[in-house]
């Protein structure tokens, strides 16, 4: 892997952490994206111990879309004009119960996960375009591929999303330029620390990190699930009838 | 910071005691839980590679810091580095060895952290010249329950308490270590087959000036005149530049735990005999690389299921030197005799430098390491006999490794233990604590 320039979105994440460590490895030059600036600095610290040539931050609330892109741009010049990778990682769970009882708590859900993850995807488009170079990496989810009762408000944002970087992909490709939407499942974070079952389905955050810097690096699809068991066991849920899906509580 | 019901997955590295636990995970020093904030006990751990039960709090709660793992700064004309407690000796090596640094001392194992390697106050194949690896630390953050974090520095009361304090004294979240130059990552390594303990004495006592790092395999399984037969291991860093680290790739992995009844006096016997004539097959000298001289076992993920499902205990006792050479000989006979000896047992001589830790385990004479697979009674009555032979020859036994010596015991080996009842943080236990500070 060649030293890269890397904005990184929802920097706090656990897998967004542990993507940055590969490419401060490297010797990449970081911009990070986050809310809280002391735990920002900290990570900056620790990335450019651990080989980082650069690492900016950028502390704000990735959700207010009127900042995007000016922001974007911002972290662009920081990087000298060239942005070889922008991963988009952050995400809002949300308490799904809750949501059907408070629409606005819904319509946050749904605007943190689609309507501003949009925004930041497409300046990254836009500066990918103009490159004709680099790579847009976004986390989805598993969660937008069939609606169901546990989860249909997250996986209705991640759906769109989904799409949406769908469309960037196929807009990109002749350009020189890639998308990558990535689906996970379960991964064992902070975000999923409330679900006591850990099993064989949870994936460590290191391992889905290595596998996005992969689909980064290397030709890739421009949809993948990480882990790559996901494809299979989504495509038997989307498949089993809406009688007998009814009846299950998945 | 993340809080999680009830969960019975956090066991300490010999598997006997299978308790629930309330987990909480930060990763990052604001998110640490304030101690003050549950009625219940705490007790942070980390990669929870203690055998016994000093990382467990049954029913309580558990602090992972295995979560907080981030470097602060490293000075590469000192040596010095800062990091958070929770990153691993495994992190700090790929980090310091391409640069030309290495660990002070480092025990057995990379996959603990800096904050567990401090808690135990850790000791290596370079005892007799280096200490334990509280000889490196500068400083650390603590947390307690009764003011604000706090920066402890070497040489106070708290310091003293929190080396080898088994994490009661506080949440350690930072650590600042020396590190030590290395010119390669290749160290040139003698093996010398012994045949009785008086030679392995002789050896310790030759090599201990020569050479930076010693140790032996003894085998504690074959009686008769294979008795106290063993190989002794003596290594010095080369000089050639090759700073080459430890790679990432985990190697084989124990996948299930091993049938109880594979596990017998002649399939232990078959395996020392086998690995005695595998050792003495090789050359005598060799270029190793420091993760398979240091780490032999890192290469077997889950190595702790060969013991099988009921677990393992480890027996790890120090003997003044005074005493070393008959006790370590009454030990090995009598587990001989058993039939229930380990696989690998050490056996190493201590030098006489020390931490200032008041439960630091080391002390000068020779220490006897080696793995009983849990026969619950049978194996506890075996263990009650060499606890006879230790305190009569006025040794002790390693808190890190003990799962069920008595309070009489550890009082005695340890009469430092006061201070440390008296600097433990009174919302912080361990169900080892409980068990050995009962009066």
């Amino acid at each position: 892997m060649l030293k890269r320039n890397i904005i990184i979105l929802g920097a706090l994440s656990a897998i967004a952490e542990e993507t940055a460590r590969l490419y401060a490895a490297k010797g990449a030059n970081l911009v990070l994206a986050g809310r809280n600036e002391e735990r920002l600095n900290q990570l900056a610290a620790d990335l450019k111990i651990r080989g980082a040539a650069q690492c900016d931050v950028v502390a704000m609330d990735l959700s207010h879309e009127e900042l995007v892109a000016s922001t974007f741009a911002e972290m662009t010049s920081a990087l000298n004009g060239k942005a070889d990778g922008v991963y988009l990682f952050y995400g809002l769970l949300g308490d799904q119960r809750q949501e059907e009882g408070d629409i606005t708590a819904a319509l946050r859900n749904i605007n943190v996960n689609f309507t501003s993850a949009a925004a930041w995807c497409l300046a990254a488009a836009n500066q990918l375009e103009r490159q004709a170079s680099g790579v847009l990496i976004a986390v989805s989810s598993v969660a937008g591929d069939r609606g169901r009762q546990s989860n249909y408000i997250y996986g209705a944002g991640k759906a769109g999303l989904t799409v949406l970087v769908q469309g960037i992909a196929h807009r990109l490709a002749p350009k020189g330029a890639r998308a990558v939407v990535a689906k996970l499942g379960f991964v064992d974070t902070p975000m999923t620390a409330h679900i006591a079952k850990k099993g064989l389905l949870w994936a460590k955050p290191a391992a889905v990190a290595a596998r996005l810097v992969a689909a980064a690096e290397k030709p890739s699809l421009p949809v993948v699930y990480v882990p790559g068991f996901w494809r299979v066991i989504m495509t038997i849920i989307c498949i089993v009838p809406a009688k007998i899906f009814h009846k299950t509580k998945l | 910071m993340t809080d999680l019901d009830f969960r019975l997955d956090y066991t300490s590295w010999g598997r006997v005691v299978r308790a629930p636990h309330h987990v909480l995970k930060p990763r990052f020093v604001d998110t640490v839980p304030r101690l003050t904030d549950s009625e219940g006990s705490f007790l942070p751990v980390g990669m929870r590679r203690s055998y016994g039960d000093s990382v467990i709090n049954s029913c309580n709660h558990l602090i992972d810091m295995t979560g907080v793992d981030r470097f602060h700064s490293f000075d590469e004309e000192t040596g010095i580095l800062h990091c958070d407690a929770g990153v691993t000796l495994d992190a700090v090596l790929r980090f310091s060895v391409p640069r030309g640094w290495f660990l002070a001392t480092t025990p057995g194992t990379r996959f603990v952290t800096l904050g567990g390697a401090l808690a135990n106050d850790v000791h290596g194949k370079n005892h007799h010249r280096a200490g334990t690896f509280g000889c490196s630390v500068r400083s650390f953050g603590l947390i307690r329950s009764d003011g604000p974090p706090q920066r402890v520095e070497r040489g106070g009361p708290l310091f003293e308490a929190t080396l080898g304090g088994l994490g009661l004294t506080g949440i350690i979240t930072d650590v600042e270590i020396e590190l030590v130059r290395v010119e390669s990552a290749y160290l040139n390594i003698e093996r010398i087959a012994y045949g009785n303990i008086r030679e392995f004495f002789a050896l310790a006592h030759e090599s201990g000036d020569r050479f930076e790092h010693t140790v032996s395999w003894i085998d504690c399984a074959n009686g008769g005149d294979a008795l106290g037969r063993g190989i002794f291991q003596r290594a010095n860093w080369c000089r050639d530049g090759r700073l080459i680290p430890h790679g990432t790739k985990s190697g084989a992995v124990m996948p299930f735990d091993m049938p109880v009844r594979l596990l017998n006096g002649t399939t232990v016997r078959l395996f020392n005999t086998f690995y005695n004539a595998l050792q003495k097959r090789g050359p005598r000298v060799q270029e190793t690389h420091y993760a398979p001289f240091f780490y032999p076992l890192d290469s077997i993920r889950d190595w702790n299921r060969m013991y099988g499902g009921a677990g393992l205990y480890q027996y790890q006792c120090v003997i003044p030197s005074i005493n070393a050479e008959d006790a370590i000989e009454a030990l090995i006979r009598r587990i001989a005799r058993s039939g229930a000896g380990s696989f690998l047992a050490v056996l190493k001589t201590f030098g006489e430098r020390q931490s200032g830790g008041c439960l630091s385990f080391p002390f000068e004479g020779a220490t006897l390491a080696l793995d009983f697979a849990n026969r619950k009674a049978e194996t506890l009555s075996l263990m009650a006999q060499l606890d006879q032979i230790v305190e009569d020859a006025g040794g002790r036994l390693y808190p890190a490794k003990d799962g069920r010596m008595s309070a009489g015991m550890f009082q005695q080996g340890y009469p430092d233990w006061m201070r440390l009842r008296e600097l433990k943080d009174p919302t912080i236990t361990s169900d080892f604590w409980q068990r050995v500070s009962y009066c």
